[in-house]
């Protein structure tokens, strides 16, 4: 199994000025050819104006185990969303 | 516009569009073959690319011809005799290699007789071409980059790609021989006298081809038949014959 | 659907009782419908299962491309051609997302591929049938992809992330194949005499073979009742084949082509079209190996792979080569 190519995550930013977002992957020999290969695979329906593609090893990633200390303190801090907060009415769209 | 012209430019769009027919009928016999899934779709998208332009190409074909054809009905119910594509294109596919080296080498030729036409004073070639140009482009790009890798990569495959170069070499002079056609043509400021694309073409694919650390073989000598209909090669009776089956078995039916 | 017998690895549903702290937890995750991702903790048993049906799954879009690849360079116009080629080149895409999800779970495409070329690994059962005139290719698109969109569908909520993502972008991707094939056969069974018997030669061909996509009755299996519990498979054999034959009826009658099949009528207590059971010896045959197309099928797979090697050698090595250099030079 040395001679398979490696595997690349690739991602795609769309027509609409959005972030790169995560497609899937593929194989590709390097990068050069994983962004081709990103263009005939994943943009066929007219999908992309960017492709970032990564190497799948070099991806670092939060472990399952971690999601409690890793994410459950932000569920408390309701005050960082608007909709925490009262406006009057009268006092129009803010 | 004269009778002449109109009979020289149908020629030089059948030229154009028999060209991208065949190369994209060949290509698609790939679909569901190649060495890797990334290379099957990649190869189905460059035949979904050639086979858009021969609609283009045939389409203004059968309009200047005016007899009420479509395109269809000149890509299914010609004989050898009427295709006008350079050999080139209908030679087999061979291995991968030898599939690719042949793209390589009419896509350097295509890019820039493509580059050339979007000054087309045809305004519908021009807008053809210019549509084509950047598919083609992205061709280019894929098949120089293969052919470099497989020419620079292992023993085996530099041996392949050397023995693919060999046996199409002889083929890439056709397209860019001159006749009464190409004459009228660059006068009319249609298109160019393809003996122009020749400089170009050889600074392109030498380049190229010094990547893929292969060798040009000496000869200059080319085949040629093709793009007059003189002489086609004994493959291209096959691939119509595949190809033009069920709506000469069948003719009139719609599909 | 294109991943049909897949052995569920295990003995069966455990009772809360019988699972371990971690079994539960994961069982809990999947009754709450939280997505299970690679990372997490799953049971050795539904990793494995999942591997079979994924790599099933991917082994069959990819055999899948050659009784349609059939036609390619036969099809009558170049539209046709067209849609004929960017529908076979979905395909290759379908099995490339799928191995990509089977790949999260610790297995290389190369390995499973290598499982399909030997044997080891099976796909779908259809597509060891030939496509034998050109008005297989619209039924080929009409009821086989039809067939696979009845469970594909579903499983777009099943519990294994990576490959409820994949199904969400092929369902996506898949909702032209079906209209694409019923436009095609449309045009046959609206033609000349003889395009209206290729029609019918094809569905009366493909009826009973699209049915056995479903697989034989499993409503008292216990190793579906675990993929079941797992949701990795969403419905019975059963359910998902009456609900084919209720939705493709009337499509037939549509287009005004004879019902393949003497024992289509409508059942008012039911609710439902009554049918007659496929072949089921056929089937297993088939999957045994005796189709009429399983060894033309297995045989083109492998010689794409051997005749690629020097290919994906050559490229890597080059790769290899250049990635080299540029670090000489740095």
């Amino acid at each position: 199994m040395k001679n398979e190519w490696p595997l690349w995550e690739i991602f795609i930013r769309g027509q609409h000025g959005l972030s790169h977002r995560h497609v899937g992957s593929l194989h590709a020999p390097d990068a050069e050819m994983a962004v081709k290969n990103a263009r005939d695979v994943y943009t066929r329906r007219n999908e992309g104006v960017s492709i970032w593609v990564v190497e799948a090893k070099h991806i670092t990633a939060t472990a399952p185990g971690e999601k409690g200390p890793l994410f459950e303190p932000s569920e408390s801090k309701v005050y960082r969303h608007p909709t925490f907060y009262d406006i009057p009415e009268e006092v129009g769209h803010m | 516009m004269a009778e002449v012209d109109k009979q020289a430019l149908l020629q030089f769009l059948l030229r154009m569009g028999d060209n991208t027919l065949i190369l994209g009928h060949r290509v698609s016999e790939w679909c569901g073959h190649s060495p890797v899934l990334e290379e099957d779709i990649a190869l189905a998208n460059t035949a979904l690319d050639l086979i858009g332009q021969t609609q283009l190409w045939l389409g203004y074909a059968a309009e200047v011809q005016g007899e009420g054809k479509t395109a269809d009905d000149i890509a299914f119910l010609r004989d050898a005799w009427d295709f006008r594509n350079v050999l080139l294109v209908e030679m087999p596919n061979g291995d991968f290699g030898q599939t690719l080296m042949r793209q390589f080498l009419f896509d350097a030729w295509h890019s820039i007789m493509l580059g050339r036409l979007m000054k087309s004073s045809d305004k519908t070639v021009a807008e053809i071409a210019e549509k084509a140009s950047k598919e083609v482009a992205y061709h280019l790009e894929r098949s120089a980059d293969t052919v470099v890798g497989l020419g620079d990569g292992t023993e085996e495959s530099h041996s392949r790609m050397q023995a693919a170069l060999d046996y199409l070499w002889p083929y890439v002079g056709e397209m860019f021989e001159s006749d009464d056609v190409d004459d009228a043509m660059a006068a009319a400021g249609i298109s160019v006298d393809p003996a122009s694309l020749r400089e170009d073409y050889d600074a392109l694919v030498c380049k190229i081809l010094s990547d893929a650390t292969l060798t040009i073989p000496e000869s200059r000598f080319a085949h040629k038949g093709g793009r007059t209909g003189y002489m086609h090669t004994e493959h291209l009776g096959h691939l119509l014959a595949t190809m033009q089956w069920l709506p000469r078995a069948y003719p009139g039916c719609q599909w | 659907m294109y991943a049909q017998l897949v052995k569920t690895a295990g003995t069966g549903v455990k009772s809360q009782e019988e699972m371990t702290d971690q079994e539960r937890e994961f069982q809990d995750k999947i009754d709450r419908d939280i997505k299970i991702e690679p990372k997490d903790w799953m049971p050795d048993d539904y990793r494995a299962t999942l591997i079979r049906q994924i790599g099933q799954h991917a082994h069959s879009e990819i055999v899948g491309q050659l009784p349609e690849g059939n036609w390619i360079t036969r099809a009558p116009t170049l539209e046709r051609k067209a849609i004929l080629l960017a529908k076979v080149q979905d395909e290759a895409g379908h099995g490339l997302y799928l191995y990509c999800a089977a790949e999260t779970l610790g297995v290389t495409r190369d390995e499973i591929t290598e499982m399909l070329l030997d044997g080891r690994m099976k796909y779908s059962s259809i597509f060891n049938y030939p496509t034998l005139n050109w008005a297989d290719i619209g039924a080929v698109g009409w009821l086989v992809d039809g067939a696979a969109i009845m469970n594909q569908v579903p499983l777009q909520r099943t519990s294994y992330g990576p490959y409820s993502r994949a199904m969400i972008r092929i369902c996506k991707e898949e909702s032209f194949h079906q209209r694409q094939g019923y436009d095609a056969i449309r045009k046959m069974a609206e033609g000349s005499p003889e395009q209206k018997k290729m029609a019918q030669d094809a569905l009366n061909r493909l009826w009973f073979p699209s049915l056995m996509m479903f697989g034989p009755s499993d409503k008292d299996s216990v190793h579906s009742a675990q993929s079941m519990a797992w949701k990795i498979k969403i419905n019975t054999n059963d359910e998902l084949r009456q609900k084919f034959v209720d939705q493709t009826v009337p499509q037939i009658e549509f287009l005004g082509l004879d019902l393949p099949d003497p024992g289509i009528k409508w059942n008012e207590e039911r609710g439902h079209y009554d049918y007659t059971d496929p072949d089921w010896s056929e089937f297993f045959n088939v999957i045994k190996g005796n189709g009429p197309c399983n060894v033309d099928r297995l045989a083109a797979r492998n010689k794409a792979w051997d005749d690629g090697e020097w290919v994906r050698d050559g490229l890597l090595e080059h790769a290899r080569k250049k990635a080299a250099r540029k670090h000489a030079a740095e």
